[in-house]
């Protein structure tokens, strides 16, 4: 446990000494700052339009105006962000060489593993705790729903530790981060396009392609409830890629 | 004590050690010899559990290599070939943090890291960030991390490698100090290095076991045949000197050529060392009326040894 945690504690003080962090948590805020900007520019011009018109149309709410698209635009931004932020995590020590040094200190491949992923988690976390400031004005101003908030906010860091978990493992592919980073971000990209396909490939299958996609289990995150099977899946997702990250590291070193 | 059992490792095709087999005492520091390639980094990779051999295996302190990795790693300190480091750290977290992985325990923690600073001499560059240090620094630095868990069996492999002349010589004394109180392995293909660290030297060739001994007799060993060198004016006459030479009983002419600057010749002459063959050669080769100029018996050095054993594995 001392392990994973000293190795936490490298990961975490690299991110925020290098600006690595910075960067990433920056640009992120940068954009979703621009998305509430204009998703709520657009719910103001539509509740306008819908007081002078006095025709309220469906979902001219905060959460389903507001909340939702934001949290939905947030999870395509942390698709395109969070493979940056994992692409380094093991590829860069098995360029380095101190892959061969971690390898040969008495530290178990789970204790190196996940303390790497907890790093990344908890920049994640950091990142998207920064947003609360969207939802924190709404409530300054407004009177919206709590829940559906708080529960979006628990799956949005659920999927991003699916992710996390994708980067952890192809990083763990390779030496090489351009890699790592495209990969996972295929990868997770393809986990979230994959229900597209659902209506095409009759009943049977589109219930398996929907089960699969990342999209059609935060659905019932953003709508205040948390399914258990959704939240099963993220979990699930997460730590099937740290098992094959862990089993990773051993085959690396029984092919050299 | 380490026993090394029938160790091979195969890349492919390529056999890089081939069912090496050896002991090393507590205590001792030996040194691992041989050319670029030979399969020492393997051997070194294998005995520290980076690298699965591929038959055979190695018992580190009772404990094996593929079963007890985690026992064995816990007891070995090593400093990787090309000397890894977090360069993005300081000098002084990133010898918490070896510390730390290594298990050292908390309240012991802060003593050790100085202990190392200390002996490895890294006392004025505790707080710089290891990737602007010199390279001597550095290669201090990847000793430190290695000694940080006080471990009973240190592995060096190339220590002083790229490093200028007085910063080899302090890295060598550091290894003799360092090597006071535990067992040391130490690549190397600088022989002088070798001689003068190490308790026992191992020289293996193309992953196979070329000789083991001590430094002293590995060269008594070859000593028995000593070598004479013959300086002759003008090379006209090498071939008549030759033919008078090979005509002397136990010598054996090894090498001609080398024609220094004045025009003179040099043969190289190798007889049993219990017959000295100096008079016999000179009366000899002034009989003949060859114009020699001096006659010489030269010691073998190690480096000689080591080309001779190497070169004879790969004849034979």
């Amino acid at each position: 446990m001392s392990k994973t945690s000293a190795i936490y504690g490298r990961e975490l003080r690299y991110f925020f000494q290098s600006v690595t962090a910075y960067v990433v948590i920056s640009i992120f805020l940068v954009i979703s700052g621009y998305f509430f900007f204009s998703i709520f520019r657009y719910y103001n011009l539509l509740s306008l339009q819908s007081m002078q018109s006095g025709f309220a149309p469906g979902g001219l709410n905060l959460i389903d105006g507001v909340v939702r698209p934001l949290l939905g635009n947030i999870s395509i931004i942390i698709l395109l962000l969070l493979p940056l932020l994992t692409m380094r995590l093991i590829a860069e020590e098995k360029k380095q060489g101190t892959f061969e040094l971690l390898s040969t200190y008495p530290v178990s491949d789970i204790a190196a593993v996940s303390g790497k992923f907890l790093a990344a988690l908890t920049v994640y976390a950091v990142m998207l705790g920064c947003t609360l400031l969207y939802p924190g004005m709404l409530l300054f101003f407004t009177e919206p729903e709590t829940v559906p908030i708080v529960t979006g906010y628990i799956g949005l860091l659920l999927m991003g530790a699916s992710f996390i978990a994708m980067g952890t493992f192809f990083s763990s592919l390779t030496d090489n981060q351009i890699i790592a980073g495209v990969a996972t971000f295929g990868a997770s990209l393809f986990f979230l396009i994959i229900g597209w396909g659902a209506p095409f490939v009759g009943p049977k299958f589109a219930a398996v392609l929907a089960q699969i996609s990342i999209l059609y289990h935060f659905e019932s995150f953003s709508k205040g409830v948390i399914e258990t099977s959704d939240a099963t899946y993220y979990i699930f997702l997460t730590f099937f890629f740290l098992l094959l990250t862990v089993r990773s590291l051993e085959s690396t070193r029984w092919k050299s | 004590m380490i026993r090394v059992l029938e160790l091979s490792k195969n890349y492919g095709i390529t056999r890089a050690v081939d069912n090496l087999a050896f002991t090393v005492e507590r205590g001792e520091v030996l040194g691992f010899l041989g050319p670029n390639g030979a399969g020492k980094t393997t051997t070194m990779k294998m005995l520290t559990c980076y690298l699965p051999p591929s038959s055979g295996t190695a018992e580190i302190f009772g404990f094996d290599i593929l079963k007890d990795s985690m026992e064995v790693r816990r007891r070995i300190g090593y400093l990787p070939e090309n000397n890894p480091l977090y360069t993005d750290m300081d000098v002084s977290s990133f010898l918490e943090l070896a510390a730390q992985l290594k298990g050292v325990k908390k309240d012991a923690l802060k003593n050790s890291i100085d202990g190392v600073v200390e002996r490895c001499g890294l006392g004025e560059v505790v707080r710089r960030k290891i990737g602007n240090l010199s390279k001597g620094f550095q290669q201090r630095v990847g000793i430190a991390q290695a000694i940080v868990n006080d471990p009973e069996l240190l592995i060096l492999d190339e220590p002083t490698i790229g490093l200028d002349p007085r910063q080899i010589i302090d890295i060598r004394s550091l290894i003799r100090d360092l090597g006071k109180d535990r067992t040391v392995i130490l690549s190397s293909h600088i022989l002088p290095e070798v001689s003068q660290v190490c308790d026992r030297i191992i020289i293996i060739n193309n992953g196979r076991l070329v000789a083991v001994d001590s430094p002293d007799n590995l060269r008594d060993r070859l000593k028995r045949s000593s070598m004479t060198r013959v300086r002759i004016a003008g090379s006209g006459d090498i071939a008549v000197a030759e033919r008078v030479i090979s005509a002397i009983e136990g010598a054996r002419v090894i090498r001609t050529g080398e024609t220094g600057g004045d025009g003179s010749a040099l043969v190289t002459v190798e007889s049993s060392s219990d017959s000295d063959i100096r008079s016999a050669l000179a009366r000899k080769l002034i009989e003949a009326d060859i114009p020699l100029l001096e006659i010489y018996s030269e010691e073998l050095s190690l480096e000689d040894i080591f080309i001779r054993l190497v070169t004879e594995e790969g004849e034979a």
